[in-house]
C-alpha cells in the first residue's frame, strides 16, 4: 500500500493554469525534494477547485488547509513551516470579502459551505489522471451496478424518475430522451456527449472533463446500456486541448481495467468511446449541426424533427447529451432517483453548475440545488459586486438567453421561473453586471456575437441579426430614430419564428430581455443621445470642473483635437465642437477635474 | 473487471491510500515540530512512525504535526487523539514510537510510564 501523511493538492483548472499555477507547482515539489518529504507528502494535480479568482491555489490534507494566491516563493515557507512542522502560514490563508478573519480550512469558506456538488464532486478533490482515485471515491460502481443488478428498463426508469434535464441549454428531461432512443427502431444506436461549450463565459463542461474525465465515461456506458448502444461519440472543441489529453488517457485506462471495452463486469456488456475534436463554432453545439460534423460533413444544423432519437447519427437513434447531464448520472444510481428528486424545486430537480463572471467578488464554478435564489448566488457564495459599485442586472444563459435586473434577484432559480422572466437557465453561465454598464451596449455584444457565429443557412438569422445590429450600433452611438426600438422588437419576432435552428430562434433575446426590463435607457440613447451609465463613449459630454482643475495644462497638450483651452494655472475649458470624445483628458488629468455626463 | 465484486475489492484496497484527502479524522497522531523537536530526533520520529502505519494498514490515522508546545526538555513529543481522548507521550525516540501504534492504536493501550506527568 502507498500512504503519505500529507497530499497537498495543486489546481491546475484553467484559471489557475493562467495565473501560473505550474511554477507554483514545480517550486513546491522542488522544495519537498529539498527537504526530503518525498516519501512523506504527496503533490497531487486536480482539475479547478472553484474559487478561481484566488488561483493559483492549494489545499493541504489531513487539514485540509486552503493557501490562495501562490507565488513560486511562497512554497518554501509552506513546506518548511506547515509540512514539516505543522505550521498554518497565516500569510497566505483567504481573508472573505466583508469579513476581517482569515480562513483556514475550505469548509469555513461560505463559497464552499453553501454549495451541493453532485456534478462537481470530484473536480478539484482527485488526480484526474488516475482511476484509482476515481475508483476510491465510488467511481465505475454505478456501472457495475447498472449492469449486474438494473435491467436497461429499470436504468432508463430510474432516471426518469430522478427528474434530472439536461443541462446544456433546453432543459429536455433526461429519462424521457433515453426511453424515446431506447424505444426507436434502428441499429446501431448511439451515445454522443456534446463537449462544445459555446456559452462565452460558461466552463463548468471544461471543468468537468478536465477535472473528472471518467464520470463523463462512465455515463455514458451508463446510457449505452440503458438505450442498447455499444458506441459513443465525445464532441470536444479544440480550443480544450487538456481536456482532449485527459479524456484520452482516460479511455485508455478505462479499457486498461476492462471498465471500457468487451465484456465489462462479465456481464457480455460492449461499449467504447470515441474523441471527436471540433473546430470550435457555436452553432456546432447544436446538436444536429453538431451530429453532421461528427459525420464529417459541414455543421450546419437540420430541420428536426425528426430528432436525433429516432434519426441521429448517421441516421441511427442516438441520445445526446451534455457534459454536466452526464457528470449526475452515476450518483442518480448509486443513490436512488428519490435521493435526486429530493434536491430541487418542483420540475427542475438536483443541483446546477453556475459559472460566475463579471462584476462579482469572488468568480469562479460554484454548484448549488435548483432553486438557490439570485440573491444567494451573487451575493452570499459571489461575495457581491466588486469595488462598492451597485448590482444592476445578471445575464443568464449567454447570447440565448437574456438579463435579470434587481427587483428580481429573490427569484429561486430553476428552469421555468428564469423562463417567466424572459431568460433561459442556458449552460449555466451567470454574468454579472454593475451599474456601470449599459444595457444597449451588453445586448449589443451578444447580438454581435451571434450575428458573427451565424451559419448563414437561412435568411431570418443571417440577414436579420445582421439588420438588428446595425440599429444597436447607431443608437449606441448617438444616431438612434424614433421607431427604431419597434423596428428592433419586429425584427425579434421575425427572426424567432422564422430562423431554423436554435441559435437563430435565441440570437434576439438578450435584445427583448433588455427592451423590457431597460427599456428607458434605450429611449435615453435615441431621445436624449444620453447613456445613463456613461458608458457609451460617443454619447458622453466632456467639460471640466472649474473648481478642481488646477491649470496644469497636462490635458491640453494630450488632447489630440486641440479642443482644450485655456491659461496656465487658470481652470481649462472644452470646446465641445472640437472634442472627439476620445477620453485622453480625462485619463490623463491627475485632479480628476475632467467630468463626463 | 470481471464483476462488480471485483471493483469493491479494489476500492476498498484503493481507498486506504485516499484516507489522507478526508478533512476529519477519528484518530490522529500530532508529532511536535518545534526546532528543538526537531533536533531532539522529532523528523525521525515521524518517519518511523509513517512507516509504522503503512506496515500495519492503519490508513485511517491521520498523522500530523504541531508546533512548538514549550516542552523543550521532553522533546520529541507526540499526541495521539482518539475520539475525545487526548493522551501525550514524551521523550519518544523511534522504537517508543513503533510500540505506541501497536499498543495504544491497535490495542487500545495507553502506555502510562511514557505519557506527560
Ligand atoms: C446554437 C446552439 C448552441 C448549443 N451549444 C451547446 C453546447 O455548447 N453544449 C451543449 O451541451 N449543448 C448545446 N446546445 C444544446 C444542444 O443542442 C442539445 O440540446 C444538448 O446538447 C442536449 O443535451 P442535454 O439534454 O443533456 O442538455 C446548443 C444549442 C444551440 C441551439
Ligand atoms: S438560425 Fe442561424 S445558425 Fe441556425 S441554421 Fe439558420 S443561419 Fe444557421
Ligand atoms: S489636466 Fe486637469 S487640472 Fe490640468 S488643466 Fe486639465 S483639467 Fe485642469
Ligand atoms: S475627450 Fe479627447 S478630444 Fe475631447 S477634450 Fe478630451 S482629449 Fe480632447
Ligand atoms: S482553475 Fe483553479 S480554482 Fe478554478
Ligand atoms: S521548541 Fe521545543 S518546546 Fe518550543
Amino acid at each position: 500500500m502507498e500512504m503519505y501523511r500529507s497530499h497537498v493538492l495543486v489546481c491546475a483548472g484553467a484559471g489557475c493554469i493562467s495565473s501560473d499555477c505550474k511554477s507554483v507547482q514545480q517550486a513546491l515539489l522542488a522544495n519537498i525534494n529539498d527537504l526530503r518529504l518525498d516519501n512523506e507528502v504527496k503533490v497531487v494535480e486536480t482539475g479547478c477547485m472553484g474559487p478561481c479568482d484566488l488561483g493559483p491555489v492549494v489545499m493541504v490534507f489531513p487539514d485540509g488547509v486552503f493557501y490562495r494566491k501562490l507565488k513560486p516563493e511562497d512554497t518554501r515557507e509552506i513546506v518548511n513551516e506547515h509540512l514539516l512542522k505543522g505550521k498554518v502560514v497565516t500569510r497566505l490563508l483567504h481573508t472573505p470579502v466583508g469579513s476581517t478573519e482569515k480562513v483556514t480550512s475550505i469548509n469555513e469558506l461560505e463559497f464552499f459551505q453553501r454549495q451541493t456538488r453532485i456534478a462537481l464532486r470530484n473536480t478539484g478533490l482527485i488526480n484526474p489522471e488516475s482511476v484509482e482515485e476515481y475508483i476510491a471515491r465510488d467511481g465505475y460502481r454505478a456501472l457495475g451496478k447498472a449492469l449486474s443488478q438494473m435491467t436497461p428498463e429499470e436504468v432508463v426508469i430510474t432516471i426518469k424518475e430522478s427528474g434530472l434535464r439536461g443541462r446544456g441549454g433546453a432543459g429536455f428531461p433526461t429519462g424521457l430522451k433515453w426511453q424515446f432512443t431506447a424505444a426507436a427502431p434502428g441499429s446501431p444506436k448511439y451515445v454522443v456527449c456534446n463537449a462544445d461549450e459555446g456559452d462565452p463565459g460558461a466552463f463548468m463542461d471544461r471543468s468537468i472533463l478536465e477535472g473528472d474525465p471518467h464520470s463523463v465515461l462512465e455515463a455514458m456506458a451508463i446510457c449505452g446500456y440503458a438505450i442498447g448502444a455499444d458506441k459513443g461519440y465525445i464532441y470536444v472543441r479544440a480550443e480544450y486541448p487538456l481536456a482532449v489529453e485527459r479524456l484520452e488517457l482516460a479511455i485508455s485506462k478505462g479499457r486498461e481495467y476492462g471498465l471500457l471495452g468487451e465484456n465489462m463486469f462479465g456481464t457480455g456488456f460492449s461499449f467504447d468511446v470515441e474523441i471527436r475534436v471540433g473546430a470550435g463554432a457555436f452553432v456546432c453545439g447544436e446538436e444536429t449541426a453538431l451530429l453532421a460534423s461528427i459525420e464529417g460533413q459541414r455543421g450546419e444544423p437540420r430541420p428536426k424533427p425528426p430528432f436525433p432519437a429516432q434519426e441521429g447519427l448517421w441516421g441511427k437513434p442516438t441520445v445526446i447529451n451534455n457534459v454536466e447531464t452526464l457528470a449526475n448520472i452515476a450518483q442518480i444510481i448509486l443513490n436512488g432517483a428519490p435521493w435526486y428528486a429530493s434536491m430541487g424545486t418542483e420540475k427542475s430537480k438536483g443541483t446546477k453548475v453556475f459559472a460566475l463572471a463579471g462584476k462579482v467578488n469572488n468568480t469562479g464554478l460554484v454548484e448549488v440545488p435548483m432553486g438557490t435564489t439570485l440573491r444567494d448566488i451573487i451575493f452570499d457564495i459571489g461575495g457581491g459586486i466588486n469595488g462598492g459599485k451597485k448590482f444592476k442586472a445578471v445575464q443568464t444563459g449567454g447570447p440565448s438567453g437574456g438579463c435579470i435586473p434587481e427587483a428580481y434577484l429573490d427569484t429561486p432559480v430553476d428552469y421555468d421561473s428564469l423562463n417567466e422572466l424572459g431568460t433561459i437557465m442556458g449552460s449555466g453561465g451567470m454574468i454579472i453586471v454593475d451599474e456601470d454598464t449599459c444595457m444597449v451596449d451588453l445586448a449589443k455584444f451578444f447580438l454581435d456575437f451571434v450575428q458573427d457565429e451565424s451559419c448563414g443557412k437561412c435568411a431570418p438569422c443571417r440577414i436579420g441579426t445582421k439588420r438588428m445590429l446595425e440599429i444597436l450600433e447607431r443608437i449606441t452611438s448617438g444616431q438612434g430614430r424614433e421607431g427604431d426600438i419597434e423596428l428592433l422588437e419586429e425584427l425579434s419576432y421575425g427572426i424567432k419564428n422564422s430562423a431554423l435552428c436554435g441559435l437563430g430562434q435565441t440570437a434576439p433575446n438578450p435584445v427583448l430581455s433588455t427592451l423590457r426590463y431597460f427599456r428607458h435607457e434605450y429611449e435615453a440613447h435615441i431621445r436624449d443621445h444620453k447613456c445613463p451609465a456613461s458608458a457609451c463613449p460617443e454619447l458622453l459630454t466632456y467639460y471640466i470642473d472649474p473648481r478642481a482643475c488646477k491649470g496644469c495644462g497636462v490635458c491640453s497638450k494630450a488632447c489630440p483635437s486641440d479642443a482644450v483651452l485655456g491659461e496656465k494655472k487658470k481652470p481649462h475649458t472644452i470646446d465641445l465642437n472640437k472634442c472627439i470624445k476620445c477620453g485622453t483628458c480625462k485619463q490623463k488629468c491627475k485632479f480628476d477635474a475632467v467630468i463626463t455626463v | 473487471m470481471k464483476s462488480l465484486a471485483e471493483l469493491d475489492k479494489l476500492r476498498d484496497t484503493l481507498q486506504q491510500e485516499m484516507k489522507a484527502r478526508q478533512g476529519e479524522h477519528d484518530v490522529s497522531i500530532a508529532v511536535s515540530m518545534g526546532t528543538c523537536g526537531i533536533a531532539a530526533g522529532a523528523r525521525e520520529v515521524v518517519k518511523v512512525l509513517l512507516n509504522e502505519l503503512k506496515e500495519q494498514e492503519l490508513s485511517y490515522v491521520a498523522l500530523t504535526q504541531t508546533s512548538c508546545v514549550g516542552l523543550c526538555r521532553q522533546e520529541p513529543l507526540l499526541e495521539v487523539k482518539m475520539g475525545d481522548e487526548k493522551v501525550i507521550y514524551v521523550n519518544v525516540d523511534q522504537e517508543k514510537a513503533k510500540e505506541i501504534v501497536r499498543r495504544h492504536l491497535m490495542r487500545g493501550e495507553i502506555i502510562k510510564e511514557w505519557t506527560a506527568s
